[in-house]
């Protein structure tokens, strides 16, 4: 295991799937792949009391101190975690927001690259999940398959014929797959195809969901499209649908959004971009909301090729590094909210100006 | 615009694309934003209980619904009313003990009742075996509590045992140290180092 576990090597660092390559990684942020899996002989983590979920947390561990990979790993007690620390890995979604506001003995395995965790009594006992940048879903089903397949080991999963991999929600119940493909559509939002785009696809068995302004409101332009289902198909067929069928559509779409405005008004895109840009480099106080609206325009122009001095992943990176416990992390410090809009501010014009360095930490 | 949830201003706009009756839009403070999305599903919860809702009026008469939720997990204790309320089920027994209750719901979410995905390299034998374990577990937490601790220990005797033999169907690796070490000082619930758990 390595040390030391006060989260300061990841601080500095940005995970795998930020980089920003991949296949059509200028509309595909990350492909994540999550597994549950519960302990036969246990009751779920809502039924356990402490004692119970002190033994599991430990059986757990002892099975990953036996992988190989043990040694590299950061393993971390989330209920002796401050909330800065557990919002910190929140934001950098190796943990859930359930996890870290759960009570008791908690715990996640995190991988130096950041490519996978493991969390150890979340809703259920364990929650493996994989994530890449781009959209590469099957390496990520190859990898999660094989950690599934060492974590398993010696353990013995709750496991029925019929209803495969039980999970205390039986929205989870069979394959204990959730396929979730992040996408950046500023296209569609702009040229205002996105809700018709969605609704055309309300009958196929994905979810997708996204977080938008409205008017002159915020956005980050970022929607999840996942798989609703999770009994009943083969955890390929599950990829297939989702990564083959759904995406790709919707890829698509993007596509001819881009197209059509970067054809009926180059000038006005360039105008815009640059001016976000331009915000972003000079604020002196800035909300995170504001960051995540400005950040998604350069991120598009920076993919249309009209801004060429930053790099998608340092945008990728300022997306993360710019949430509130990734600041506090980063200066060292507690911040209020109105410090943290002079923080950000401060950490954007260092990171933006000049074209900004490649390197972000 | 004000949050739904509370008086902050409304900074997010959310819409959920799966809502039965068509998309809806939710309006969010950036807290309240922050707790939807960063729920990795949305809201099995509801998912759950609309479902359960749904198919309950259509079946079930009050009397039979009544008598329904008064029916209990043997293993874990969990009532039906339990499960509907909160969408989470209390220990993996339950997909048998209520089987032909979930079976619609199973249904109406996933369109299937049968697993066709990747099986565990070694599945339990002797169901009835994990179903006992569940049952000490919850017994011995009830001793403790009501500082029983001879019972407590004998409880803690047949687990091991159940657990302790590599031939038997509840057998779980024994982790570095086993069940032994199970404290039953008679404050558990004060123990120090939660999560350390004194390692
Ligand atoms: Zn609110
Ligand atoms: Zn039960």
């Amino acid at each position: 295991m390595k040390e030391p576990s006060d989260l300061s090597i990841l601080v500095k660092n940005s995970g795998e799937w930020l980089k920003g390559t991949g296949p059509e990684s200028d509309i595909v942020i990350s492909s994540r792949i999550r597994l549950a899996r519960n302990l036969a002989g246990f009751p779920f983590i809502k039924k356990c009391s402490e004692d119970d979920r002190r033994k599991i947390e430990r059986q757990v561990r002892t099975r990953l101190e036996a992988m190989s990979a043990w040694k590299d790993i950061q393993y971390v007690h989330v209920d002796t975690l401050s909330e800065v620390d557990r919002q910190f890995l929140v934001e950098r979604q190796l943990i859930s927001r359930e996890i870290a506001e759960a009570e008791g003995s908690r715990a996640v395995a995190i991988d130096p690259g950041e490519q996978y965790s493991v969390m150890v009594n979340e809703e259920d006992h364990l929650r493996i999940q994989v994530m890449h940048s781009g959209l590469d879903l099957d390496s990520a089903w190859d990898q999660i398959d094989r950690i599934d397949d060492t974590v398993e080991g010696e353990l013995l999963y709750a496991f029925h014929p019929k209803f495969g991999y039980l999970t205390a929600c039986p929205t989870n119940v069979g394959t204990g797959l959730r396929v979730s493909v992040m996408l950046h559509l500023p296209g569609l939002v702009i040229t205002q195809q996105i809700d018709k785009v969605f609704r055309s696809m309300q009958r196929i068995n994905v979810t997708v969901r996204g977080l938008y302004g409205e008017g002159s409101q915020y956005t980050g332009d970022f929607y999840q499209v996942s798989n609703q289902v999770t009994l009943g198909h083969t955890e390929r067929e599950l990829l297939t649908m989702v990564g083959d069928e759904v995406v790709p559509r919707i890829i698509d779409y993007e596509r001819k959004a881009r197209d059509f405005l970067m054809e009926k008004g180059e000038q006005d895109l360039l105008d815009d971009v640059s001016r976000a840009l331009g915000i972003l480099s000079t604020a002196r106080k800035i909300s995170s909301e504001e960051t995540m609206h400005y950040l998604s325009k350069v991120r598009l122009g920076v993919n249309l090729g009209l801004i060429d001095d930053v790099e998608v992943a340092t945008i990728n990176k300022l997306f993360i590094h710019t949430q509130p416990a990734h600041l506090q992390k980063l200066r060292g410090r507690m911040l209020t909210t109105s410090d943290r809009h002079v923080e950000r501010a401060n950490y954007l014009h260092q990171h933006l100006r000049n074209g900004g360095p490649a390197d972000v930490n | 615009m004000k949050c739904q949830y509370c008086d902050k201003p409304a900074t997010f706009h959310i819409t959920e694309l799966t809502e039965p009756d068509g998309p809806q839009i939710l309006h969010l403070c950036e807290h309240h934003a922050r707790t939807v999305l960063q729920k990795e599903e949305p809201s099995p919860i509801k998912t759950v209980t609309g479902a359960l809702a749904k198919q309950l009026q259509l079946g079930q008469t009050k009397e039979e619904l009544r008598k329904l939720d008064k029916k209990a997990c043997p293993s874990c204790g969990i009532t039906f009313f339990e499960f509907r309320n909160t969408g989470r089920l209390g220990c993996p027994m339950d997909y048998t003990h209520f089987e032909s209750d979930l079976t619609p719901l199973l249904l109406n979410i996933h369109d299937s009742l049968q697993h066709t995905g990747k099986r565990p390299s070694r599945a339990a034998a002797n169901v009835d075996a994990q179903a006992e374990l569940i049952s000490l577990r919850k017994e011995m937490e009830a001793a403790v509590q009501s500082e029983q601790y001879e019972k407590a220990s004998k409880i803690r005797d047949r687990i091991n045992e159940i657990q302790g033999d590599p031939k038997h169907p509840g057998f779980v690796a024994p982790a570095t140290d086993d069940e032994g070490d199970a404290d039953l000082s008679g404050d558990a619930q004060d123990a120090p180092g939660e999560g350390g758990g004194g390692l």
